[in-house]
């Protein structure tokens, strides 16, 4: 499909109203302006936005949107950092939010079935009292929702003892492009033939609406331990992190917060943050309460080999809650110092974090920029926080230089361009220092199996400007940057 | 697929190697479900695969890699299978960052040698798959077999980080990466597990490995039916318990069972359980949760009524445990012709077992059961003469199987059976409920239908 702006015309808004309700839609540029933005740095105006409640309005949205030539893009919350949710080419924009019912849940059999707008945290509410919980964790679990958390794979702090989204789902009902609604997947878990959940999840949108999910649902640990030990050096910190993963000690989170991001934590949170450390780390452990006493020692030990100041045991839920409260919430922290932050998502290898984190600190520096780190040590998924006034059109190209110039840093080690947060419109150009003309080949014919005329979530993912050949790293030993 | 005269000779100029072989004994010894091949090739490098696909491109030729062929069986008759690819020769080490638990090697890796390797770290692969000994980490992979692990680690597709594969256009691909937590594009590794080897060759396989644990226990409980075995399962799963294996199987496996270990470790067959259901549990962790679990899985097979419950010394455990690792192994040979279904449910019931049982009692076919994790069930079904008659007998019940699986929300495929069972079974057509989206997946990786043509249930 044809990416280009075209206005919609009055018999499709008509039509959606006819289909949806009046109040199901929303037109109005001063609405339509709320569904520019998302978590990130970019953004795009749907010329309609429509709110479903089934799946056979979603399958009836598309079905006219398809013979109208109209590019579609799916929303949940719009917590998400990579602009996987906004209408970069207009069209129309299927906001899933009132698709919010859990519609199923089995508790001897570990799953539940909810609609894509169900939020997140709300999965796990529902099934707390049976000893269970829905594992991936995003720090917006309180606002995103599940079906934009299957779009984009989502993480979070925990998903490095327990895997991310894609590990965590068994079924799914999808609307193809052309209205069709099929079910991928099993139940129970493992499907037959190819596992197209496992391709379907992570894929941004750009294959499939997803309409309904099938969770799998975790069992509470019998104990847990939450840990904060507190360093005088990033360093020293990272040193620790590699030590943790070496030594097969297996927590459940290990998440690092560098001392100028701890402050300004503290400054809006008060979470019990040290203001004058180099950087802390957070770290929980879960199991039986054997294995947990055991860790959580093991821990103690190598933070203090690493000559960690204070290792402090969360002496109750409550104190608990609150430091991962200033966790969750510290990018929230970050608008009180700059109009803007840019959120980056890089993956290294866990042994190379403290080059990395010189590294960040050094093109900090180079483009005049403080750049802040809380992220997921654990799985060394990094998360460079840029400050910048989107107003100063150099401080914004400035920002966006300095964070590519991190990213590419992350292929350099060994790693990759996104934990988490998925490539939307963020990274798409930069795909192609990942992957080769071939890759791209590949990824674009199974793109157009089932979304052959782009219609579903243009523009994302893809490099749309340069040849794959032009911007690739090459490393020293001319293998390329993975495999 | 079109005959090609001088196959062997024209390869062997293409990829510039000697290790083509195309002497007739070798190829009928190594024929595919009766398909002979006109071609074997060993290729030494990534490369030399890509030159293969891409004479194999040109001359309309279909393609089937194999590892260890442990597992070749798998899967239906292709529809033509013209070169054999020996992956074997490809099995380096390419990459392993002890400090950050990944690893990357080459395809005809086998299992054995890297358990060696890991082991000198202190870190394993938690990919128990039958077949352990000769198993190449390419074929673990392809055939999507359950690894006995799987209550723990999960199945290979939560520690499958990248994988490297020549695609049906001869290109050489990568997906994914070397790091535990990595979003970037499609994943399309995850695509290649069990799709025996319809969609591309793989060459590398890139794993996120883990730290031996510092101990581990084991236990056999007896049960008088399935309701007990299954109220014990469903009470150890509930405490949460560190359950590294956890099998239940009926007293006609136990049999078979004990039969085999008899001959091979005289005195062990004795801590099994006969005429009973049996569930045995492996466990690990520091040795205070060792001592624990092992305490909790006592206490609990006694309030579950247990004739009886044993804890394993690890030289019994061993035996045992390896023997149920490889259940694909002895399921598929305890009778002159077998029929090993693999049968996935979301819930399991003694009623449902019992349902499953009277299919093959109302055929008058010997059966029995082996449970795995996340509710897979092999279900093997034996006839007592390798001929035309047991062969309709055993094609017979495979519908019914197929319809009880259906019927109860799950789904089964065949693991193993006679030629016959399989091409009667693969001309039943059993569509598949995505069928039209698979068709859609082989067609991107393999448009021009390589690849073991027809492998997968309903024609992929």
């Amino acid at each position: 499909m044809n990416p280009q702006r075209l206005p919609l015309s009055p018999a499709i808004i008509h039509e959606m109203k006819r289909l949806l309700g009046v109040s199901n839609v929303l037109e109005k540029s001063e609405d339509l302006i709320l569904y520019e933005y998302d978590g990130s740095v970019e953004k795009g105006r749907p010329d309609l936005v429509v709110f479903p409640h089934t799946t056979a309005e979603v399958s009836q949205i598309v079905r006219t949107a398809s013979r109208h030539q109209i590019p579609i893009v799916g929303r949940g919350a719009g917590t998400g950092l990579s602009g996987g949710a906004l209408a970069r080419s207009g069209g129309l924009m299927i906001v899933f939010a009132r698709m919010n019912k859990i519609l199923e849940i089995d508790i001897p059999n570990r799953r539940a079935v909810v609609q894509p707008g169900v939020v997140n945290l709300d999965i796990t509410r529902a099934v707390e009292h049976a000893g269970l919980y829905f594992a991936p964790d995003p720090s917006s679990q309180k606002s995103c929702t599940i079906g934009g958390n299957v779009a984009e794979n989502a993480g979070g702090p925990h998903t490095l003892a327990y895997g991310v989204t894609s590990n965590h789902i068994a079924a799914l009902e999808i609307v193809l492009p052309d209205g069709e609604v099929a079910r991928i997947g099993s139940v129970q878990g493992d499907p037959t033939g190819y596992d197209l959940c496992g391709l379907f999840v992570g894929s941004e949108g750009t294959l499939a609406l997803v309409t309904e999910i099938t969770v799998k649902l975790s069992r509470t640990a019998e104990a847990v331990k939450t840990l904060l030990g507190v360093f005088e050096s990033i360093d020293d910190a990272c040193e620790a992190v590699v030590e943790i993963t070496a030594r097969g000690i297996t927590p459940a989170a290990c998440e690092m917060v560098d001392g100028w991001t701890l402050q300004v934590i503290e400054d809006y949170i008060h979470a019990g943050f040290p203001r004058d450390s180099g950087a802390v780390l957070l770290l929980e452990v879960e199991g039986l309460r054997e294995a947990v006493e055991d860790q959580a020692a093991a821990i103690d030990d190598v933070c203090r080999k690493c000559r960690a100041r204070e290792v402090r045991l969360a002496k109750d839920n409550r104190e608990r809650d609150l430091l991962w409260k200033g966790r969750k919430n510290a990018f929230g922290a970050m608008g009180r110092l700059a109009p803007s932050n840019y959120v980056l998502d890089g993956v290294i290898p866990r042994s190379k974090l403290p080059v990395a984190l010189r590294r960040i600190r050094e093109i900090g520096k180079q483009y005049g920029f403080q750049i802040g780190n809380i992220f997921h040590a654990g799985d060394g998924n990094l998360h460079p926080l840029v400050l910048y006034d989107p107003r100063d059109q150099r401080q914004f190209e400035q920002a966006i230089a300095a964070a590519e110039n991190i990213l590419r840093m992350c292929l350099e080690l060994g790693g990759a361009l996104t934990g988490e947060h998925g490539v939307g419109m963020e990274k798409n150009e930069l795909m192609p220092l990942l992957f080769s003309d071939a890759d791209f080949a590949l990824m674009r014919r199974v793109h157009d199996a089932y979304n052959p005329d782009s219609s579903l979530n243009p523009g994302k993912v893809f490099p749309l400007s340069k040849g794959c050949g032009e911007i690739r790293i090459k490393k020293a030993d001319g293998s390329g940057v993975m495999v | 697929m079109t005959l090609t005269a001088n196959l062997g000779s024209r390869l062997t100029d293409a990829i510039g190697t000697h290790n083509v072989v195309s002497a007739p004994e070798e190829l009928a010894a190594n024929a595919v479900d009766g398909i002979v091949p006109q071609v074997i090739v060993c290729p030494t490098s990534a490369e030399q695969v890509v030159e293969v696909v891409r004479f194999a491109l040109a001359e309309k030729l279909a393609v089937q890699a194999f590892g260890s062929r442990s597992k070749c069986e798998i899967g239906m008759p292709p529809g033509a299978c013209d070169i054999l690819l020996d992956m074997t020769h490809l099995r380096q080490v390419a990459h392993y960052d002890a400090g950050d638990l990944t690893l990357s090697v080459d395809a005809g890796l086998p299992l054995r040698e890297l358990a060696g390797f890991l082991e000198q770290h202190g870190q394993f692969l938690p990919l128990a798959v039958p077949c352990f000994e000769s198993t190449t980490a390419g074929g673990a992979v392809v055939s999507g077999i359950d690894s006995a692990l799987r209550q723990q680690y999960g199945s290979v597709r939560d520690f499958l980080i990248g994988a490297e594969f020549v695609d049906g256009t001869g290109q050489l691909c990568r997906s994914g990466g070397r790091v535990v937590k990595n979003v970037t594009g499609y994943d399309l590794h995850k695509m290649l597990i069990g799709s025996l080897g319809t969609l591309g060759v793989v060459t590398r396989v890139n794993f996120r490995t883990f730290p031996l644990p510092a101990a581990c226990g084991a236990c056999l409980a007896g049960f008088a039916d399935p309701h007990g075995a299954l109220a014990f399962r469903a009470a150890v799963e509930l405490r949460a318990l560190p359950l590294a294996d956890l099998e239940i199987f009926s007293p006609a496996a136990s049999e078979i069972l004990c039969a085999i270990l008899d001959r091979t470790h005289a005195s062990i067959s004795n801590w099994i359980p006969r005429g009973i259901w049996s569930v045995y549990a492996s466990y690990e962790g520091n040795q205070p949760v060792v001592t624990r679990t092992g305490e909790e899985l006592q206490r609990s097979a006694n309030e579950n009524g247990a004739r009886a419950c044993s804890m394993l010394p690890k030289s019994t455990d061993e035996p045992i445990g390896g023997m149920l690792r490889e259940a694909y192994e002895w399921l598929r040979w305890a009778s002159p012709a077998t029929v090993l279904h693999r049968i996935a449910l979301p819930q399991l019931t003694a009623a449902v077992l019992e349902e499953l049982l009277r299919i093959t009692d109302t055929l008058r076919l010997r059966s029995c059961l082996l449970i795995r994790a996340a509710g897979v069930v092999y279900f093997s079904v034996f006839a007592d003469s390798d001929n035309e008659l047991s062969w309709n007998a055993l094609a017979d019940a495979a519908g019914p199987v197929r319809e009880f699986a259906a019927a109860n929300r799950g789904h089964s495929t065949i693991l193993h059976a006679p030629l016959a069972v399989k091409k009667r079974v693969a001309s039943s057509r059993m569509a598949l409920p995505d069928e039209p989206l698979q068709q859609r997946l082989k067609q991107a990786f393999d448009p021009a239908n390589l690849f073991a043509p027809g492998r997968i249930v309903g024609g992929i």
